[in-house]
């Protein structure tokens, strides 16, 4: 693989990372119970803590100058890499859970992957982060049954919510070319090959919560090529204010 | 207490292998496992524990202020129970 497609490569997850635990970070005091605000923002930490990692990877490959700050927040919309499922608003805790699990359960499939890839970083990299991922993964797994399993209420606000996040899933077990050049260099991860084993865990941990798995059909897909929903925009908006506004500024 | 809320569990962490279980707070939580798990996000981000128990604070039974003259006044002036009054070789060291 060459410098750029690596670089390509590390945005993508590094900007999955950064997008997830930006969005995540929004629920910091606003939690619906004490135990539960500081559970996900230590989560949104943890992303944050990887998307540094890889950005600042990705800014040593590129070589141009620029450090895992500038990516992070001098860039515009379309140079974002990450899926369209983590940069979606976060709508109710439901919401919230349902799409934590969804993409924990392919993220932790897709590190545990990447733990065998040929390149030292990306390896280190799985390796560190998988054990914060399995967490993640158990955290939301775990809600989605008290939640599937709990009230009329609660059930049906899960269920609508897996109904109307399954569209944005597709998405992450596709290949494009760049894939496939990091798959054939031993260094990546093939997306495709993950989605029996993905389905597999959602259908027992939803079958377990008395919840529908919704069929797979149309989906949304573009994010890892820089196509985006209006809503990252508006993301970028505020957490790009403080440096756009005071250019370099360091605190 | 609100039928709605949560019920309260009391933390023990153990800082590291060979140290006793300390308690170290409270906080609310639907059932054990859960508040195992709130209890890995409240009291053990700084790397604080390598275990944990919890135990439902209903399940406490706590002395009495008001036994507080019976149970520990007596102890005050039995300054004998210390083993202050032996010689320890130095080799020893401290004890």
């Amino acid at each position: 693989m060459t410098n750029e497609q690596i670089f390509e490569y590390a945005l993508r997850i590094g900007d999955n990372a950064l997008i997830y635990g930006q969005r995540l970070s929004e629920w910091c005091g606003h939690g619906p119970a004490l135990e539960e605000d500081i559970a996900l923002t230590n989560t949104a930490l943890d992303y944050l803590g990887q998307a540094t990692n890889m950005l600042k990877f990705a800014a040593e490959v590129e070589g141009k100058d620029r450090d895992e700050d500038k990516i992070a927040f001098l860039r515009d919309v379309p140079d974002y890499k990450n899926l369209l499922l983590v940069e979606l608003p976060n709508g109710d805790y439901a919401n919230t859970i349902a799409r934590q699990f969804m993409f924990t359960t392919w993220y932790y499939l897709y590190l545990r992957d990447m733990a065998n890839s040929k390149h030292e970083f990306f390896r280190a990299f799985a390796e560190k982060s998988i054990k914060e991922v399995k967490y993640h993964w158990q955290h939301s797994s775990d809600w989605v049954k008290r939640m599937g399993d709990g009230t009329p209420e609660s059930h049906t606000r899960i269920q609508r919510s897996f109904n109307e996040l399954w569209e944005f899933h597709g998405e992450m077990f596709l290949n494009d070319t760049l894939d496939e050049a990091a798959i054939a260099a031993g260094i990546g991860v093939d997306n495709a090959a993950l989605k029996s084993e993905w389905s597999n865990i959602m259908y027992s941990i939803m079958n377990e919560a008395t919840l529908t798995m919704p069929e797979d059909g149309w989906f949304h897909k573009g994010g890892r090529i820089g196509r985006h929903t209006e809503h990252l925009g508006y993301m970028l908006a505020d957490m790009q204010f403080m440096q756009r506004t005071y250019p370099n500024s360091k605190w | 207490m609100n039928k709605a809320d949560w019920p309260l569990w009391e933390i023990f962490i153990r800082s590291k292998s060979g140290l006793a279980h300390k308690h170290v707070g409270s906080l609310h939580a639907a059932d054990a496992k859960m508040a195992i798990e709130n209890a890995r996000d409240v009291y053990t981000r700084r790397m604080e524990g390598v275990s944990i128990w919890v135990v439902p604070s209903n399940e406490i039974t706590a002395s009495s202020p008001d036994e507080k003259e019976i149970l520990f006044d007596p102890a005050n002036d039995k300054i004998y129970r210390h083993p202050t009054f032996y010689d320890i070789p130095p080799e020893i060291g401290h004890m």
